[in-house]
């Protein structure tokens, strides 16, 4: 009786001095600023005037940040970003993605092409684009007067700069939905297709009847993905806009960021933080609990 | 209905020929077998018909209409594949409809046939469920249920029963076969398991290396087989063969003492070359007393049957005998059993040929 259960206590110490420097380090990189950003959440602070010192604000922070119309204003702005980014890069790359399932000649070469754009940083695809979309002198107006179109302020109003960003970050996107999307496609077996094809099945019908539910769950994941990084969007509109004109460009990743590093408003930039961290939380865990679903079947 | 040809169909996958020259005519209403090794070009033979693969050259006819060049959904033709090919995200009901929705048959017409349908296979309880949640034996009868469902002129199966447990693959294929004569639809079946091509052909057509080797009623082709392929890829234990030595008045069997005099053999043979002896398990009795050479070496009984071993040319070989008083120590061939073979075609040689 003594002998496994000693075994056994030191089997647990092996595995708690094995796991400690993983558990220190996370502790220190995830659960300490979460906390800290919390318990600035809660005080007046101001990062840039120490000497002033915390005062206790209770929801003060959060009471100002929700009645706030500015940023509601920054929600809507971020919201109608997201859905613009989301519905163009699925559609698209459902579409992109159906095309490159089939055998072809050139297709692994196409495949490494198509995924450049998301291999940038974003902000330099910001930078990129912003000399493109210049109104004067930027390749896209030259086009568009090349066909006999107007010019366009692309960036200095705030509904084109919205669709540009949103055109933008589709360009960079859209490859990763089209290759999850393949993998999904391809992973049908065939002789679901062949039976298909047999009961006489037109080819669209099998797509929208067979293909797409049963990639859905993959689908899925690359929606929720996506709408977690378009809802963090923050370089895009830093390489445009700088925000402007007003606040008109602004997500609610940029107002924490100008709160926090221009107005150095520490303590309302945590509650704003918060507020962003918990939605994108939400939108996590509907992922997780999705893949570990997927994962028992 | 249909009557289906195949006229010098071959099929070639870059330099490998997976079926050559194949000629046949399946009759109207038919229960055809196709019966062989893998990678004997059944089933390429088989996916040819559906017209999921294409024919390098030669013809498919359906009622004497050429249909090379017509899709898949063109032939009026039903399949249900070795795999399960159930669409996992439709419910069985909307499984076994697909192909009528599909081509947009009226609601109230559907809803007819699905009544029917669920009746013959006896699938109230799983309409609604998922495809995932039955077990691989009902859910190959969905896909039957699909294949049936909107009367086609042909019915393929590709070794539908292959990936059931075995005690439920007896009991389909029994439904099987009732369900085929009830429609009468020209069926044809591939599947490698000979029991199952006995019990279900009107005609099995055995093929070996890409070639037809024998057409024939599952009887005919178990007592009538037309080479030593034919011979020993059907019946259970397969036949044994036993080279003839000739010998002064008759042929010898191997390098036993036992010799088949001129009386016993079919006329004409001790003429020809080299000659095999096939005679199956069923065809050899254990003997007591003295005068026969055969000495049997093992048995063992299941039930009334006894199985029994000999060697002859260093080859074990087996019999079976089943008679309420078999006798003990010696084998003896019934004549009637036995068949000849030339060793060098592998053909049977029929008396006559002979």
């Amino acid at each position: 009786m003594e002998q496994p259960l000693q075994k056994r206590s030191t089997g647990r110490l092996m595995i708690i001095g094995f796991l400690s420097p993983t558990i220190l380090l996370l502790l220190f990189m995830v659960a300490y600023p979460i906390i800290s950003l919390v318990y600035y959440s809660f005080h007046n602070f101001s990062a840039m005037r120490p000497a002033d010192g915390m005062t206790w604000a209770g929801l003060g922070n959060y009471e100002y940040l929700l009645t706030d119309r500015g940023i509601w204003q920054r929600f809507v702005f971020t919201g109608k970003f997201v859905f613009l980014c989301v519905t163009m890069q699925m559609i698209l790359g459902i579409f992109v993605g159906y095309q490159l399932q089939k055998t072809f000649k050139g297709r692994d070469f196409l495949f490494t092409a198509l995924m450049l754009p998301m291999m940038l940083s974003p902000v330099v695809a910001g930078f990129l684009w912003r000399y493109m979309l210049n109104a004067e002198w930027g390749v896209v107006n030259y086009l568009l007067t090349g066909i006999g179109l107007p010019k366009v302020e692309w960036l200095s109003q705030a509904t084109p700069a919205l669709w540009a960003a949103a055109v933008v970050d589709t360009w960079m996107w859209t490859p990763f939905i089209a290759l999850l999307a393949t993998a999904a496609f391809r992973g049908i077996p065939e002789t679901i297709y062949e039976a298909a094809e047999v009961d006489g099945a037109s080819p669209a019908y099998v797509f929208f009847r067979v293909t797409l539910p049963m990639s859905a769950p993959v689908l899925f994941i690359a929606l929720i993905l996506r709408l977690i990084d378009c809802f963090k969007q923050y370089d895009l509109f830093v390489a445009f806009t700088g925000g402007g004109p007003g606040s008109s460009t602004e997500t609610v990743s940029f107002a924490v960021a100008k709160t926090a590093f221009s107005y150095f408003y520490t303590g309302e930039a945590s509650a704003l933080a918060v507020i962003l961290l918990c939605i994108i939380m939400g939108l996590a865990m509907i992922l997780v609990r999705h893949l570990s679903k997927m994962g028992e079947r | 209905m249909a009557r289906i040809d195949l006229k010098d169909l071959t099929i070639r996958f870059g330099g490998f020929t997976a079926v050559d020259n194949v000629n046949l005519t399946v009759n109207d209403g038919e229960f055809a077998v196709y019966l062989g090794p893998s990678g004997c070009g059944k089933t390429t033979t088989l996916r040819a018909i559906a017209g999921l693969e294409q024919a390098t050259s030669g013809d498919i006819l359906f009622d004497g209409k050429r249909v090379n060049d017509l899709k898949p959904s063109e032939r009026n033709i039903a399949m249900v594949f070795q795999f399960v090919s159930l669409y996992p995200n439709l419910s069985i009901a909307e499984n076994i409809i697909f192909p009528l929705k599909a081509r947009g048959m009226a609601k109230a017409e559907i809803a007819r046939k699905l009544d029917w349908v669920t009746g013959v296979f006896k699938l109230g309880d799983e309409l609604k469920r998922r495809p995932a949640a039955l077990p691989p034996g009902a859910r190959q009868k969905v896909a039957l249920a699909r294949a049936v469902i909107r009367d086609p002129a042909v019915l393929l199966l590709d070794e539908p029963l292959s990936a059931i447990d075995e005690q439920f693959r007896e009991e389909m294929r029994w439904e099987l076969g009732h369900l085929q004569r009830e429609l009468g639809v020209t069926t044809i079946y591939v599947t490698h398991d000979q029991r199952e091509a006995m019990s279900l052909a009107d005609r099995i057509v055995l093929m070996n290396h890409s070639k037809i080797v024998q057409v024939a009623e599952p009887d005919r082709i178990f007592f009538q087989p037309s080479s030593v392929f034919a011979g020993q890829f059907i019946g259970s234990p397969s036949m044994n063969l036993i080279d003839l030595v000739p010998v002064a008045g008759g042929l010898r069997l191997g390098d036993s003492p036992v010799v088949l005099s001129q009386s016993e053999l079919p006329p004409g043979i001790t003429a020809r070359g080299a000659v095999k002896l096939g005679i199956r398990p069923r065809d050899l009795r254990l003997v007591s007393g003295e005068g026969h050479a055969l000495a049997v070496e093992d048995t063992f009984s299941v039930g009334r049957e006894r199985f029994f071993t000999f060697t002859v040319s260093d080859q074990i070989l087996q019999g079976t005998d089943h008679r309420t008083q078999p006798g003990a120590g010696s084998v003896t061939l019934v004549p009637e059993g036995m068949m000849f073979f030339d060793a060098e075609t592998g053909l049977r040689i029929t008396e006559a040929a002979a």
